[in-house]
């Protein structure tokens, strides 16, 4: 990486810039939502601590660490946590 | 109108990419806090997990203005955006919210916190109880359950975890008189309200909420929410509020569970004996007792 150039007081100067960084690597089991099952009540979207399942309630693999929040608090099991493949 | 999901705004201030662990419990709470407070917000936060993994240079996972100073500071920083506020004639308009983890609010925060308190300084304040300094490597702290293993409480032949019960701490707040609630990530909409309500009190309002963190309890990443859900059903963390101080229970938990259910799960209690989850048990009880007749006689708690 490159060394970034020091700001002033090191203020940061984008709102929300991590972003850039791509979270979705860290996961070896992704969660994978079966939308005959889901009934959209919402309770995957509240709980996931890195914001990575969207209105829709569709997984955000960029982001998504796949801690398995999700896929354990789905009351109708429509989540399933499936391993990670190179 | 702002859009919402089961009563939730869907806007997101907290943005993905932070390098909390997978799993955690803050980065969860911030979210939420953020989403209560809105966007014509100013926070605070203390040296802690949630700074460290929000604020990787030059990064940042928020999207309202954000200020760091110190571990044991927040408070002081914070009485500090409260007096120019007000003498710019913008405090009306401006939410001040805090966030310190519990290292940085029962013990080294303490005074900076007490004092501003102690001044009527006007700022919400949210205590992320994960019951440990997990930042550095998980210590004991003055939240730290009785029993629980850390770095510093090592449960082996001289100890058993830690050897003291949690500190009071929202009692502390409500003896300084101001707005105090507790809170538990299992009810986000519940801790929602009582961010918004701390943010328009007219003085100093203190939220603690329950955080439950995979990597210092020793529990795996997908249990955060049952976890949390388990400290409110077994009584280990009750939720009320103290205004004027009056406490008023928010819920009860529907049935009984021993607490064993709840340490059972976490590798921090994996050494108690049965003496010693029976200790638990009866602190569990004699607490709720007094809770109870707290809130049944209407006086103030202090
Ligand atoms: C004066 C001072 N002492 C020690 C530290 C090192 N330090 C940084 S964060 C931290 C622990 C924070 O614990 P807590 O407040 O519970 O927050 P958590 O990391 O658990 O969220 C410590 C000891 C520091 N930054 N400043
Ligand atoms: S929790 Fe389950 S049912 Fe509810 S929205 Fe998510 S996937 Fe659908
Ligand atoms: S696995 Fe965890 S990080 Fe991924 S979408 Fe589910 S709750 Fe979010
Ligand atoms: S150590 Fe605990 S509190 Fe800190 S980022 Fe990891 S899970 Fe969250
Ligand atoms: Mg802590």
């Amino acid at each position: 990486m490159k060394k970034p150039k020091i700001t002033v007081g090191a203020v940061i100067e984008e709102p929300g810039s991590t972003i850039k960084n791509k979270t979705g690597g860290w996961r070896s089991f992704r969660p994978v939502r079966d939308k005959k099952k889901c009934t959209k009540c919402g309770l995957c979207w509240q709980f996931c601590p890195d914001n990575a399942i969207n209105e829709n309630f569709d997984v955000n693999y960029d982001y998504c660490k796949g801690c398995g929040i999700c896929a354990n608090i789905c009351p109708f099991k429509a989540i399933k946590m499936v391993k990670e493949e190179k | 109108m702002e859009k919402t999901i089961a009563g939730i705004s869907t806007e997101e201030f907290f943005a993905s990419g932070h390098r909390a662990c997978a799993g955690c419990g803050v980065a969860l709470a911030a979210r939420h806090a953020l989403k209560a407070a809105g966007k014509n917000t100013i926070v605070v936060t203390a040296t802690s997990c949630l700074e460290v993994f929000s604020t990787p240079y030059p990064e940042t996972s928020w999207r309202v203005p954000w200020i760091h100073g110190a571990f044991e500071n927040a408070a002081a920083i914070a009485s500090g955006i409260d007096r120019a506020l007000k003498t710019l004639g913008k405090r009306k308009d401006t939410n001040l919210l805090v966030f310190g983890g519990d290292g940085g609010t029962f013990d080294i925060g303490l005074q900076a916190l007490s004092g501003a308190a102690e001044r009527d300084q006007n700022f919400c304040y949210v205590c992320l109880d994960n019951a440990a300094y997990m930042n550095t490597g998980i210590q004991r702290s003055g939240a730290t359950p009785k029993y629980a293993s850390t770095t510093t409480s090592p449960a082996g032949k001289i100890i058993h975890g830690k050897t003291e019960f949690k500190k009071p701490m929202p009692f502390i707040m409500a003896a300084h008189g101001a707005y105090v609630a507790t809170a538990n990530i299992t009810f986000p909409l519940d801790f929602i309200n009582k961010v918004k309500k701390g943010l328009a009190f007219d003085g100093p309002a203190y939220i603690q909420v329950y955080v439950p963190c995979p990597t210092g309890w020793k529990f795996a990443n997908n249990l955060t929410i049952d976890i949390a859900k388990l400290a409110f059903e077994t009584k280990i963390t009750p939720l009320y509020e103290i205004e004027k101080g009056i406490l008023t229970i928010s819920r009860k938990p529907a049935k009984e569970i021993p607490v064993k259910e709840y340490l059972k799960l976490q590798g921090r209690f994996k050494h108690v004996t049965d003496d010693e989850i029976r200790d638990i048990q009866q602190h569990v009880n004699n607490e709720w007792k007094r809770l109870l007749e707290l809130e049944k006689n209407k006086s103030r708690v202090c």
